[in-house]
């Protein structure tokens, strides 16, 4: 099960034991700080200007420094590491291309909302804007995708930065943090002084939501005939999943969620109608288009959740919780507005509202499910993708941490995975980041060792991070890697298929792809193969059983299988298309 | 087509000028400019300049959209965290101006027209030579529009101007 835990700012509690060395450099101090403000973990590599970092790293035994071997995938490890825990994931790099390697990383932790703190490393301060020997402007190149990043250029300013860029990165709608480190700097003479209380004057996220609203969405609610609550990734991150649960349970309102809100909502429970959006459910998108009062919980109208605009939910009254105000109004006009933490803001409407007469609704909902089931086509001779993930989510009892990369693979995984539990279903939604899916996977490894973690990968996209392998050996990662081999890059496959004419202008990637089992053992992995549905039950049940690193499993699907339900982009909601049966 | 309730807002463009206060730094700069470039804003004039305590500036923008587009700015103004308060000052009554600069071409038989027109806009002559005059004047940003205008006849060669800098009116005019 998922363990929800939050960062520490305030640490006056916690004064190690060791009595303080009087005078430390600054990459002492960093380190020292990180360790007050309880980081475990840091995903990093060396280079020049972080010598002095690594230095101080040298002797340190409470903080597990995990040697990535790309720097995007460091990012892509915190990220999963974030996702996992809920606490902010740590990246530490040198200067130059060390940071820029980062920033396909934060630009995808960024657009889903996801909590990292980013240390580069940054030419000495009197060279900074001389072309320098790996100088970047980094701070100046992540800005449109951090939440706030920082030039730290004179030491005494240190230990305050590192401790807000904590307190930025976990509150409010999370997201990620860059500190750029000056090498000079890092090798000042410093105290650390141990300073407890964060306070940014001009950073205050509204939490408790505005009382009248959320009498006014209660009233609306109670009154609703057709209510739907709309779950996003808001549910997840602001760790609101009992309190949704709680609250879909007593007034029986049916609970869809998004790609990235999955498991913030069981899926087993009777209220759930499952994933809704682009490669959502039937029943969900059908709720959506009829619903008349819609209650969005942390989600943002996304244009793959919307469809065509004017075709969503247009017969319902809204209401938009959420911790970021510029969500709120963004796509869609909302009825009631609510700023606020939707930990906080749910149970309040919950206690106010009364339990709606949805009979009627319920049985509309149940002949959609029965009328319009997900389907998992048979065959005895090849691996359907959706019986792949069928049959993972078996072995894992659903109980895995399920991470994956972009493309059909992860829709098929959206949809045929059975998700209950929070923080267990890791995916690049915003910014679908292929790449992503392993790296973050091994990430949410080390976040969780108690836990099994999947990684549902593409052919394409494994191999954009596969080098990691060597990470993963290293470090004796249990990681379950199961590849949907389709040899193509399958989602664009399929576009080409439905909307150019077949004409599969280089999305094939058959000639070029390794030999995936080769690979893993080159690497000292397990490599496992399966062609049929008999040999991939094996496979499964092999790899379940290796807890000493990670396992490569090569699972070779039936290549022209497409994805459905699908809303072609520019299609309303129940506009959908649902395949070829 | 379905009548939809999702397109409902109204969508007339208007001017709004806003005035944020923010820690004085160039990255915080940076963000603001970037949040107008980077989600596609407009900004018609931006001023940059110390606020009443040195540690903080007071930007102020003056830009165009509807309803929902100038809900945006503000609200992703507010959220960069270097931001302490974006008041929009349309919904109020508020004091505004701009200075100009303008160096126009004045021959010996113009040069007493030019300095007439300038004389009804109160602007000031702060540079002669046989061949130009430079003018300064202030005022809100019609004013300088038509000071600027009235020039174009005569030959304008350079024009700096600063963009507006606004502050809210404390008499609200209730009598
Ligand atoms: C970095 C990156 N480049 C390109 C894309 C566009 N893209 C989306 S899905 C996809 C195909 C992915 O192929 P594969 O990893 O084999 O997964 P499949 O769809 O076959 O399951 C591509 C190229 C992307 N999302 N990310
Ligand atoms: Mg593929």
């Amino acid at each position: 099960m998922a363990q929800a835990k939050t960062q520490t700012i305030d640490s006056a509690t916690n004064k190690s034991q060791t009595p303080e060395p009087a005078v430390l450099n600054g990459a002492e101090l960093l380190i020292r700080t990180l360790k007050d403000i309880k980081v475990d973990t840091i995903f990093g590599y060396p280079g020049g200007a972080v010598l002095p970092i690594y230095d101080a790293l040298f002797d340190e035994h409470d903080i597990n420094h995990v040697l990535i071997r790309h720097e995007q995938a460091g990012a892509h490890a915190a990220d999963g590491y974030a996702r996992a825990t809920g606490k902010a994931g740590v990246v530490l790099v040198t200067s130059g291309p060390g940071g820029t390697n980062t920033v396909t990383g934060i630009a995808t932790a960024a657009m889903d909302s996801i909590p990292l703190v980013v240390f580069t490393g940054q030419v000495p301060t009197e060279l900074i804007g001389n072309d320098a020997f790996q100088e970047a402007d980094i701070v100046g190149i992540t800005r449109p995708i951090t939440k706030h990043n920082y030039l730290v250029k004179d030491v005494n300013n240190l230990e305050q930065v590192v401790r807000e860029a904590f307190h930025v990165a976990t509150s409010g709608r999370p997201g990620p943090v860059l500190v750029d480190l000056p090498k000079d700097m890092l090798n000042t003479e410093c105290r650390y002084s141990g300073l407890k209380k964060i306070s940014i004057p001009s950073y205050k996220p509204t939490e408790e939501g505005h009382a009248t609203q959320i009498s006014k969405a209660a009233q609306l609610l109670s009154e609703a005939k057709k209510p739907l609550i709309y779950a996003g990734g808001g549910a997840v991150l602001g760790e609101a999943w009992e309190e949704l649960t709680a609250m879909a349970e007593r007034l029986n309102i049916p609970v869809t969620t998004t790609l990235m809100g999955l498991g913030g909502f069981p899926e087993s429970k009777p209220q759930s109608v499952g994933m809704l959006g682009m490669h959502g459910t039937y029943y969900a998108n059908m709720a959506m288009t009829e619903c008349d009062v819609l209650l969005a919980v942390g989600a943002r109208f996304d244009d793959r959740v919307t469809g065509r605009l004017d075709g969503f939910s247009p017969h319902s009254k809204k209401i938009h919780i959420d911790i970021d105000p510029s969500n709120i109004g963004k796509n869609v006009p909302v009825d009631i507005p609510i700023v606020g933490d939707v930990k906080k803001v749910l149970p309040s409407i919950d206690r106010q509202a009364t339990k709606p007469d949805t009979e009627k609704w319920w049985d509309t909902i149940n002949t959609w499910k029965r009328e319009h089931p997900l389907k998992v086509p048979d065959s005895e001779t090849t691996i359907k993708p959706q019986l792949m993930i069928e049959r993972i989510s078996h072995y894992t009892n659903g109980e895995a941490i399920v991470v994956t990369d972009v493309g059909q693979h992860q829709m098929w995984a959206a949809q045929h995975y059975t998700f209950n539990y929070p923080r267990s279903f890791l995916s690049s939604g915003g910014l679908g980041t292929m790449g992503y899916g392993f790296p973050a996977a091994m990430g949410a490894a080390f976040g969780c060792p108690d836990r099994t973690v999947v990684c549902i990968t593409g052919d394409g996209g494994f191999q954009m991070t596969a080098y990691e392998l060597a990470t993963a050996v290293e470090y004796e990662v249990p990681l379950k890697i199961a590849i949907m081999n389709n040899e193509c890059l399958g989602m664009v496959r399929q576009w080409q298929e439905l909307f150019f004419n077949k004409r599969y202008s280089h999305s094939i990637l058959k000639k070029g792809n390794p030999d995936f089992v080769k690979l893993a053992e080159s690497y000292g992995a397990v490599g496992l193969r399966a062609t049929n549905p008999k040999e991939m039950d094996e496979v499964l049940e092999q790899a379940m059983a290796i807890n000493d690193g990670p396992v490569v499993m090569d699972f070779k699907v039936e290549e022209h299988e497409n994805c459905y339900p699908m809303v072609p982009s520019g299609a309303a909601l129940n506009e959908m298309v649902e395949g070829d049966e | 087509m379905k009548q939809t309730n999702n397109v409902t807002k109204e969508k007339t463009v208007e001017k709004h000028t806003l005035s944020v206060l923010v820690s004085y730094n160039l990255n915080a700069l940076s963000r603001i400019i970037g949040i107008f470039s980077g989600k596609g804003f407009e900004i018609d004039s931006i001023s940059f300049g110390s606020g009443k305590k040195s540690d903080l500036a007071r930007i102020t923008i003056t830009t165009h959209g509807d309803v929902q587009i100038i809900e945006q700015i503000t609200k992703q103004l507010n959220k960069i965290i270097d931001v302490v308060k974006v008041n929009d000052l349309t919904y109020d009554s508020f004091v505004d101006r701009e200075l100009a600069l303008i160096k126009v071409t004045a021959t010996r038989s113009s040069r007493s027209e030019i300095m007439q027109i300038a004389q009804v806009f109160r602007a000031k002559v702060i540079d002669i030579s046989p061949e130009k005059l430079t003018i300064e004047v202030t005022g809100n940003r019609d004013k300088v529009n038509a000071f600027i205008g009235m020039l174009y006849p005569f030959g304008v060669d350079e024009v700096a101007r600063t963009g507006s800098v606004a502050l809210k009116r404390e008499f609200d005019g209730n009598v």
